[in-house]
């Protein structure tokens, strides 16, 4: 018997059932369409990470004060002060820092921002006019903070395209106009080109002011809570990262590395970690998806056992007109693969649909792979086969005899 | 009439075997059917007929002794070489017809010739012919549970001849059918028996055993009488 005989026969069959096969594929189509679904979804949140910390700037350094890195020191909480302007100066200054491009001090504090009748709570950076540079910000219109705003603590500020959206509305332009911070009046006097991101990463979504406006007359502090270093080149990062750290045990007048007051991280040890993190994450979300899979799986076997038990009398028949073993297993691994597949198929658009429709609502790239699809719809074919293998040998072995006068 | 046996059995027995008890089936059975011979197998519950029955249609092994079909010794073949060997000699009639549920008549005469290789306009076409000889023209395309037991029966037949099988085997082909309805199945194996085809029927009926021509007691496990009564 011709195999395109044996699917027609096959698709005959199980439409006879339509319920049933709907059951049984349904499994399977929640399997692969969890699968597609998840894993675009993890890749898509991976790589959306990944473009967000690479827009932060090229061969960036970050450094921060007091991580809680050696377990035996208890790290008090003003530790996290110990970074300074000076810190900052020294780095660009330093004759032992050879590998050094930009330096760009930064306070980072979150205020309620009010204009007019809106206000908006939103991140207040105080800057240097490297931060332009180093962080690859855009003026759209108007300027930056420039030095001898610095110098003579200008109340102005700087927003970001998100800001202006929330506090004077789409596509104006409040140049000129003011701000007001913490009761204090700011000038605005420039805005930034949009770079995109989302959530708790919207760099957008930030205001910039001198930074030594932002220390004195906003936060009252002296020290910043970050320095982002540019390096010359990607090849000289690590050893920027050892000059860099020297000089500030040597400034913070510690002798061991061990109790360092700061770290300082490269934008790829970022880059990893978050990778690791989303990399974990989509395989998790995977490996649950599989697992529905593999339930999926085990349904089609349920009802493929089911089905050969109900036809006992069917395949005595067959056998006793001619059907060789090689027939019927193959009858019954057509039929549990033609559910499986098609099953994959419906499951596939579904999973895309899904993880489209996420990553609108979730305002993030979804990440559907050919590969994926491809892999998914292969897989669906093999646990058919894998599945059905069982259904399909037990129905060979039946003895036409038996089957025959089974009731 | 030709004599040449399509049939021959000699010393054939059948033992069923379970943990502790032995029971034998048929013991040490000899005989022999002749081409174009109508035959009909009787005998109580019981007695053994089903199980050559089985034997007969190549569904069962025997325990020991020869069984010949068509020149080829069926003992000793493997289960797919037998499936071969009930495809092309041995044309089933069931008592419970055996049709495939919600299929056509057409496909379930087609299907014999499916698993042959037959191709499919070739099948159709040969389907159409044995459905008309059984007088089934008008029913073609009828779904199997949308005919009368009389019907169904009809259409196994047709499935039976579609092979042009060396021998018929039918296993009380009317057990499941009206009377009246059970008349023309008995008529329709007369009309085949005179074009000279073989047939085989197991039956504890005695009135449609005497549409036989040759009648063949078992009883348990021997062949007690295997008498003739041909009329020309």
């Amino acid at each position: 018997m011709k195999l395109i005989e044996i699917i027609k026969e096959s698709l005959g069959t199980l439409m006879l059932n339509k319920m049933r096969t709907g059951l049984a594929a349904l499994g399977i189509i929640i399997g692969i369409g969890s699968v597609i679904a998840l894993i675009s979804i993890g890749q898509g949140s991976q790589k959306s990470v990944e473009t967000q910390i690479q827009s932060l700037g090229a061969n960036l350094l970050t450094i921060q004060p007091g991580s809680v890195r050696n377990s035996n020191v208890r790290q008090a909480p003003g530790s996290n002060t110990t970074l300074t302007l000076e810190d900052a100066k020294a780095i660009s200054t330093s004759s032992t820092i050879t590998t050094v491009s930009s330096v760009s001090p930064e306070l980072s504090r979150r205020y309620q921002v009010i204009a007019g009748k809106n206000n908006t709570n939103t991140q207040i950076v105080g800057v240097y006019p490297e931060y332009l540079g180093i962080h690859k910000v855009e003026m759209d219109s108007g300027n930056f903070i420039s030095l001898s705003e610095i110098d003579s603590l200008a109340k102005v500020v700087v927003l970001g395209p998100t800001v202006v959206t929330d506090l004077f509305g789409e596509g104006s332009q409040p140049i000129g106009q003011s701000v007001r911070i913490n009761k204090l009046s700011f000038r605005i006097i420039g805005i930034t080109k949009a770079k995109g991101g989302s959530g708790f990463n919207n760099q957008d979504d930030q205001i910039f002011m001198p930074l030594s406006t932002a220390q004195k007359q906003l936060a009252g502090v002296d020290y910043i809570s970050s320095i982002s270093v540019e390096a010359q080149s990607k090849e000289v990062m690590t050893e920027a990262q050892n000059q860099i750290g020297y000089l500030l045990l040597d400034r913070h007048k510690l002798s061991d590395p061990a109790l360092a007051d700061f770290s300082i991280m490269s934008q790829n040890d970022i880059l990893d970690t978050a990778s690791q993190i989303t990399g974990t994450f989509t395989t998790l979300l995977g490996g649950i998806a599989a697992i529905s899979l593999l339930v999926g799986g085990i349904g089609i076997m349920n009802i493929m056992l089911v089905t050969v038990t109900e036809r006992t009398r069917e395949i005595g028949l067959r056998k006793a007109l001619g059907a060789k073993r090689k027939t019927i297993i193959t009858q019954f691994l057509v039929e549990s693969v033609i559910l499986t597949f098609f099953g994959g198929i419906i499951g596939m658009v579904l999973g895309i649909g899904t993880s489209l429709i996420l990553s609108k609502l979730l305002s993030f790239p979804s990440a559907i792979s050919v590969s994926s699809v491809v892999l998914a719809i292969g897989v669906s074919g093999i646990i058919g086969m894998v599945f059905g293998w069982y259904p399909a040998q037990r129905a060979a072995r039946l003895q036409p005899i038996e089957a025959l006068r089974y009731e | 009439m030709k004599s040449s046996p399509v049939i021959t059995i000699s010393h054939l027995s059948k033992i069923y075997k379970t943990d502790t008890i032995e029971t034998i089936a048929l013991s040490d059975i000899s005989f022999q059917v002749n081409q174009g011979e109508f035959v009909a197998i009787m005998g109580p519950s019981g007695s053994g007929k089903s199980t050559l029955m089985h034997i007969l249609g190549a569904l069962d092994q025997p325990t020991a002794g020869s069984y010949i079909l068509d020149g080829q010794n069926v003992e000793s073949l493997s289960d797919d070489d037998l499936a071969v060997v009930r495809n092309k000699k041995i044309g089933f009639v069931f008592q419970a017809y055996n049709l495939l549920p919600r299929t056509t008549a057409l496909k379930n005469v087609m299907l014999p010739m499916s698993y042959a290789g037959i191709d499919s306009s070739q099948r159709e076409q040969r389907a159409l012919k044995m459905l008309e000889i059984v007088g089934l023209s008008d029913r073609t395309q009828h779904l199997s549970n949308q005919l009368s037991g009389g019907q169904q029966q009809r259409v196994a037949i047709a499935r039976a001849l579609s092979m042009n099988p060396k021998i018929i085997l039918a296993d009380e082909p009317t057990g499941n059918i009206a009377t009246h309805q059970a008349e023309e199945i008995m008529k329709i194996f007369e009309h085949l028996h005179q074009e000279g085809r073989t047939i085989i029927m197991i039956t504890h009926e005695e009135d449609i055993a005497a549409h036989a021509k040759r009648i063949i007691v078992i009883r348990d496990g021997h062949i007690t009488e295997d008498k003739k009564h041909e009329i020309n």
